[in-house]
């Protein structure tokens, strides 16, 4: 057991550092990375495309892509490593997440050599960034549920419905789209794959106002919006086999992206400044108990993630507790944000980074991380894919499984 | 990164758990707990010939010299066996005590003899209920001589050799103790797991030797107990693995309201929680392994880590064992109850889960480790 590098390993990990060290500045110590919210703001998303432009010159967008789809053709440690120095570095991140990591590599495994000539190189540059258009209101753990319309015209389709939980959808100029093209099939047999056009005529976007009053997601609305079929992805009717496609890679980025939002070392940070009745925090039998307890849990994933870089060097598929992460931070992050505003009282309600300590983090945790415990599978779907994938328990009784779709019962919301 | 076991390693397991689901199904486990013996000798004689008891001790004192990634590998088949033989007694503790603070002479009369599985050790702590702390020992140790009680000490009936905390002249101190010497007393006591041996053992003016310098009793108690948490966390690991295949295993056989329970979302929720409670142990336990093979700094932490996940972890797989096979699972003849005894009985060997979080967080405030 050891912690180095291959040589090989080192070499590329030399090249990745000489390549930042020309195209970025490394962070400040405390620097927090901007992601997400930050994005909001156009010269961030300028930022954040003009120093994409320069890593797919040097090769380190699309690494573990196959040549032929105009990737690096390296492997998943390669990208390990990329991702560990990059985060080094004050770069925006997370504008091509879902672009880069579900929607062109759909493309590229149902599509045509046309439309990887068009549309992958202009994506790996970030000329073009792509949304995902897939949850509705109706549909979210379910996906297979959607109701999004889009019937046959000459060469074209024509949608209908409505979109949610949209990210980036209003700088986006391209969508991955799934839609119900028969009503009269069971509900995973009626589905049609494509991808759209941003600025097609009929899309209404709106942001969604989150509980924490940031707005990352959105709604997307469809009124009689024409889409080429030459925008179709796989055959009529065999969109839900599409968009498995898109959900594998999904698990891939999110599972492999690390938590955002309070640490075990901001909760120290915390127990060190403040004092509770009988003396500092940090001396607190109760606060050590807890602060023992996510410490073992978060080295846990820390050494989870080891075994998995692990089996990525020796060219191994990872075992399952590479799929532990999310279901572990998700809801770790939650508590931990809940228990470091209890230490702080009744002063814990304050918002105001001027008077909250640490610049009021636990209390923007603790407003974002119900998401984290939603977005890309909620905590209930991570157990069940355990349960089913890991453990080999069966599947939940589908009560819906051979019924036309439009026969199923649907509820009031 | 290479963070995991060699393939040799992994060639040993396999070897070991072959071997052990031949040797020792249920139903060795069950003649020990039902006391038709105190341990299983004919077991013991053969993972002894087999060089497993020798594993990590240098070939200079009899040993296999495989090094102590090997007996992680072993410990987690011992403890996925539940396998009832005075193997973490004699081996993790007793062994490595000698190892690490024996003299010469001291490890040339013991080792060899731990190595071959001829003489079985032990490490004498607890007197009775309650905190065991090492500076508030009743035990003395004085002028060469051992007087005191000591309860429970595993594998204390069958032990040849002791390693005794006592208070000595100069503060705490280990004794070592031929427990063929005149003066010492011993009966076997009751446990919640009946499937491992544990005695009282009473010293009257006992000869013993210390073990280790003067002075240095306390240290030298910590860092065995360190050293044997990563490797006890292995077996817990082992038995937590073991006790969540059983679980699997039933709610796929076990049919209610017409389905498997296993479909049901109550169990499969629960057993997925369980296997997110013993990877994590799993993989704090492989850090502890790293750190007890290279002896590195980092051990102290690793080790309080390893063994917090791996007490919660197999208390935790043990009990969604019970609960998952129902009332059948609390009768005598399902074999739930072997691990949910062991998993409690290995959660206090060497001190709480409480206590090794405390541990744990003074190493976190000393290090000032970055986290």
């Amino acid at each position: 057991m050891d912690f180095e590098d291959t040589p090989e390993e080192a070499e590329f990990r030399a090249g990745v550092r000489a390549f930042l060290d020309s195209a970025a500045r490394r962070r400040e110590p405390g620097e927090a990375s901007v992601y997400r919210a930050g994005l909001e703001r156009p010269e961030v998303r300028a930022a954040a495309k003009a120093f994409q432009a320069r890593k797919a010159d040097a090769g380190y967008a699309g690494i573990t892509w196959p040549k032929e789809w105009g990737g690096r053709g390296g492997t998943p440690i390669q990208q390990v490593i990329y991702d560990q120095e990059e985060a080094r570095y004050a770069i925006p991140r997370g504008l091509f997440d879902i672009g880069l990591g579900m929607c062109i590599p759909t493309l590229c495994t149902w599509g045509t050599q046309a439309h990887r000539d068009r549309f992958v190189r202009p994506a790996l540059r970030g000329e073009e960034v792509w949304c995902q258009l897939f949850s509705e209101p109706a549909a979210g753990s379910d996906l297979a549920g959607l109701r999004t319309r889009a019937e046959r015209d000459g060469q074209d389709w024509v949608v209908n419905g409505q979109k949610i939980w949209t990210s980036g959808a209003h700088y986006c100029d391209w969508g991955v789209l799934v839609t119900r093209t028969d009503f009269s099939a069971p509900k995973h047999r009626g589905l049609t794959y494509f991808f759209v056009d941003m600025r097609s005529p009929g899309i209404d976007i709106r942001p969604i106002r989150q509980i924490s009053g940031q707005s990352h997601f959105n709604e997307v609305f469809f009124e009689d919006v024409r889409v080429p079929d030459s925008q179709r992805l796989g055959a009529v009717g065999e969109g839900w086999k599409v968009a498995l496609t898109t959900l594998m890679n999904e698990r891939y980025t999110i599972g492999g992206r690390t938590g955002a939002g309070v640490d075990v070392g901001d909760l120290m940070e915390l127990a060190r400044r403040l004092e509770l009745e009988d003396g500092p925090a940090l001396e607190n039998a109760a606060v050590r108990d807890r602060l023992a307890d996510w410490y073992v849990a978060s080295q846990g994933l820390k050494y989870s993630h080891f075994r998995t870089m692990t089996a990525l060097s020796r060219g191994e598929t990872p075992g399952p507790e590479s799929s532990i992460g999310k279901l572990v931070i998700a809801a770790r992050l939650q508590s931990m944000a809940a228990f470091a505003m209890d230490l702080m009282e009744q002063g814990g309600a304050l918002t105001d980074p001027k008077l909250a300590p640490m610049a009021a983090l636990f209390q923007e945790t603790l407003m974002t991380s119900p998401s984290s415990r939603i977005a890309g599978g909620s905590d209930e779907i991570m157990r069940n894919i355990i349960a089913e994938r890991v453990l080999g328990l069966p599947p939940d009784v589908r009560v819906d499984k051979d019924v036309p779709f439009s026969e199923l019962p649907a509820g009031k919301r | 990164m290479n963070f995991d076991f060699s393939d040799e390693e992994k060639q040993l397991r396999e070897q070991a758990q072959r071997f052990l689901r031949e040797r020792c199904p249920a139903s060795a486990v069950r003649r020990v707990l039902d006391g038709a013996a105190r341990y299983d000798e004919a077991l013991w004689r053969e993972i002894a010939a087999m060089g497993w008891t020798g594993a990590a001790i240098p070939e200079a004192y009899g040993g296999a010299g495989m090094g102590y990634l090997a007996l992680c590998v072993l410990a987690e088949e011992m403890g996925a066996a539940l396998a009832p033989v005075p193997f973490s007694s004699s081996i993790y503790l007793a062994a490595e005590a000698i190892l690490a603070g024996g003299s010469e002479a001291q490890k040339r009369a013991w080792l060899p003899r731990l190595a071959s599985g001829e003489a079985i050790g032990t490490l004498a702590l607890a007197e009775g209920p309650g905190r065991a702390d090492v500076r508030r020992l009743r035990t003395a140790f004085r002028n060469g001589a051992l007087s005191g009680e000591k309860l429970p000490v595993p594998d204390g009936d069958v032990a040849h050799v002791a390693v005794v905390a006592a208070q000595g002249e100069r503060g705490p101190v280990l004794a070592l103790v031929d427990l063929a010497a005149a003066g010492v007393a011993r009966e076997p006591v009751e446990t919640i797991d009946p499937s491992r041996a544990h005695a009282r053992i009473v010293f009257a003016d006992t000869p013993a030797e210390a073990l280790g310098a003067a002075g240095d009793g306390e240290r030298l108690l910590r860092r065995i107990q360190e050293r044997a948490a990563v490797l006890l966390a292995f077996e817990q690991v082992g038995g937590a693995q073991r006790a969540l295949e059983m679980a699997r295993d039933h709610a796929l056989e076990r049919y209610a309201f017409g389905r498997p329970i296993g479909s049901f979302q109550a169990i499969k929720h629960k057993l997925a929680d369980v296997y997110v409670a013993t990877e994590l142990a799993r993989s704090n336990a492989y850090y502890g392994a790293w750190a007890l093979a290279a002896d590195a700094p980092e051990l102290a932490l690793a080790a309080a880590t390893a063994r917090v996940a791996a007490n919660e972890a197999f208390f935790l797989a043990a009990k969604e064992n019970i609960q998952v096979h129902g009332g059948m699972g609390y009768t005598w003849e399902f074999d739930c109850h072997l691990y949910y005894r062991r998993a409690k009985l290995l959660a206090l060997a060497l001190g709480s889960t409480r206590l090794w979080k405390e541990r744990l967080m003074s190493q976190l405030e000393a290090a000032n480790a970055p986290l």
